[in-house]
């Protein structure tokens, strides 16, 4: 269980960008989170992965509460997240090729060993042709590296998985490529999706629950992060 | 904001507003190709002069074998001539080859105190960042501390607690410059360390030294090259001021800084040439090394192009 408890997070203590939310993921369950750009979806999709420590509030993963955030969670809490990100070009490094890319989580985490056998697989996986395992970020498309992001989100065998608008910068034969990927993964693991974005079309087909961001806010929040940005919808 | 816009719309190109444009963006095609194949001719010509005093450097007091010591009582004070290019000094040397050696032992101290200060610097600004909070805080501070010393100042402190030498100078050059360094190397980091790319390591499993070593510090290395070339002529400055001022090398030994020392007297004399050569072999080389610095910026930084930076 994945509980995020009356959380309010932001990069200003004096202005939070969230209020006050609440949002429960169960195991194996896929939740879409519909939210209009600049409500803080991003950042909420970041605290409930540990990479961001909230002002106020708690998460909550598996009945135990979180202390550390960042560095300090440990690594065992930090690798059961696979994070996908909005733009593949930010979110890889443009130094590493997408085979290093895809492996650098294992090399982290002390199992160099799996390399051989795990890059390849996943990269069958997801779609990369062996060819561009070699090649680094500037030398393909915005979809294949979305596609190797992914793989590495992967690589860990994470039991919760969190898409931040991960098909916003793709086109509609990738986007449903890479679903497909997520929910196989997730029909073979088991694993948890919070699933962040603003069409709500895709959301409503790909998840079997969709939330209003407006609907999270809790009682006490009132609707005072929702007022400040009307519905883009 | 569009009232103004209405108003002084495209329509009116007489409207100074809309004339107006910002000097470094004028882009008269003239000017333009004025200012390339200026820059060509510099890096071109630092280029040549950067390769000829480091060939000059290793081959000639090797190969040669001349003695930069050697006195000739009956030789002192030679104009330049076909024997004695540059002429000689005081008590008979040849001033083309105490150059040549002083520019051996100047090259060298810039060089191994640029490199050092650079490492200093980089460790340093990676630490800060890569720490953050008081650590971050109190390793600025301190980095400001220091900054607010006059370099050549700290660097006669450094020198005088040692003997006379090779060593202490570059010691007391790479302790006085790593600070602009560790803030370069700092900023930098900071700046890389909010990418997302990050953040997927972290949530990959990435020790923090995994991330600042893997993904941080290889980010920098482009910046921290260009300040240690940079840092080379300050350096070679630094080591010649403290020769200057007898505290840097043995006066015996050549270095430029000495031997613009050694002809001080000479000067006031009407001899010109023993100070003009040393002068001319501490500008050049350190204005084409700058002149290099300066392209190498243009091209990994290409939309802050500006003068020779020093």
């Amino acid at each position: 269980m994945l509980e995020l408890r009356s959380l309010t997070a932001g990069y200003d203590r004096r202005d939070p960008v969230v209020r006050d939310v609440s949002l429960t993921v169960a195991p194996g369950e896929s939740v879409g989170l519909l939210g209009p750009s600049g409500c803080g979806k991003s950042t909420l999709a970041r605290v409930a992965a540990l990479l961001h420590r909230p002002d106020r509030g708690q998460v909550v993963v598996d009945g135990e509460p979180v202390h550390g955030w960042r560095h300090r969670a440990p690594r065992d809490r930090r690798t059961a997240f696979g994070v996908v990100f909005q733009q593949p070009r930010l979110s890889a490094d443009p130094r590493l090729s997408l085979a290093q890319i895809v492996a650098e989580p294992l090399r982290a985490t002390g199992r160099a060993a799996d390399v051989p056998e795990r890059v390849p697989e996943l990269a069958r996986t997801v779609g990369l042709g062996a060819d561009l395992l070699g090649r680094r970020p500037h030398e393909v498309s915005d979809g294949q590296l979305q596609r190797a992001c992914l793989a590495r989100a992967l690589v860990l065998r994470p039991r919760w998985l969190i898409c931040d608008e991960m098909t916003a910068m793709l086109d509609a034969s990738t986007t449903a490529a890479l679903v497909a990927v997520v929910e196989e993964y997730r029909a073979a693991s088991g694993a948890g999706l919070l699933a962040v974005g603003h069409d709500r079309v895709l959301l409503e087909r790909w998840c079997e629950r969709t939330v209003e961001w407006r609907e999270l806010t809790g009682a006490t929040g009132a609707t005072g992060g929702s007022a400040a940005h009307p519905a883009a919808e | 904001m569009a009232d103004t816009e209405a108003t002084t719309g495209p329509g009116t190109a007489a409207d100074p507003v809309t004339r107006w444009r910002p000097v470094a963006g004028r882009s008269l095609a003239g000017a333009r190709k004025a200012s390339r194949s200026t820059r060509a001719w510099r890096v071109g010509s630092s280029a040549a002069i950067v390769t000829a005093v480091v060939l000059a450097v290793l081959i000639v007091p090797p190969l040669v074998a001349l003695d930069e010591q050697a006195v000739h009582l009956a030789d002192k004070l030679l104009p330049p001539s076909a024997a004695h290019p540059f002429g000689t000094d005081d008590v008979g040397r040849d001033l083309l080859v105490r150059c040549v050696y002083g520019l051996r032992v100047s090259l060298l101290v810039g060089v191994v105190a640029a490199v050092v200060a650079t490492v200093i610097g980089t460790a340093v600004g990676a630490l800060a960042a890569s720490a953050g909070g008081w650590v971050d805080r109190v390793v600025m501070r301190l980095v400001d501390v220091f900054s607010s010393v006059p370099h050549l100042l700290l660097g006669i402190f450094i020198v005088a607690m040692f003997r006379p030498g090779v060593w202490p100078v570059v010691i007391s050059v790479a302790l006085t410059h790593w600070l602009s360094t560790a803030r370069i190397v700092r900023a930098e980091v900071l700046s890389l360390r909010s990418r997302p790319y990050v953040d997927a390591a972290i949530s990959g499993g990435a020790s923090r030294w995994r991330v600042t070593v893997r993904h941080l510090l290889p980010g920098v290395l482009p910046q921290a090259g260009l300040a240690a070339v940079l840092m080379v002529p300050h350096a070679i400055w630094h080591e010649s001021a403290l020769s200057f001022l007898g505290l840097g090398l043995p006066t015996h030994q050549a270095s430029l800084g000495t031997l613009v020392q050694g002809a001080r007297s000479s000067l006031l004399a009407g001899d010109w040439w023993p100070t003009l050569f040393p002068g001319l072999f501490i500008i050049v080389p350190t204005l084409a090394i700058a002149g290099l610095a300066g392209a190498w910026r243009d091209r990994i930084n290409p939309r802050r192009r500006s003068e020779l930076m020093l």
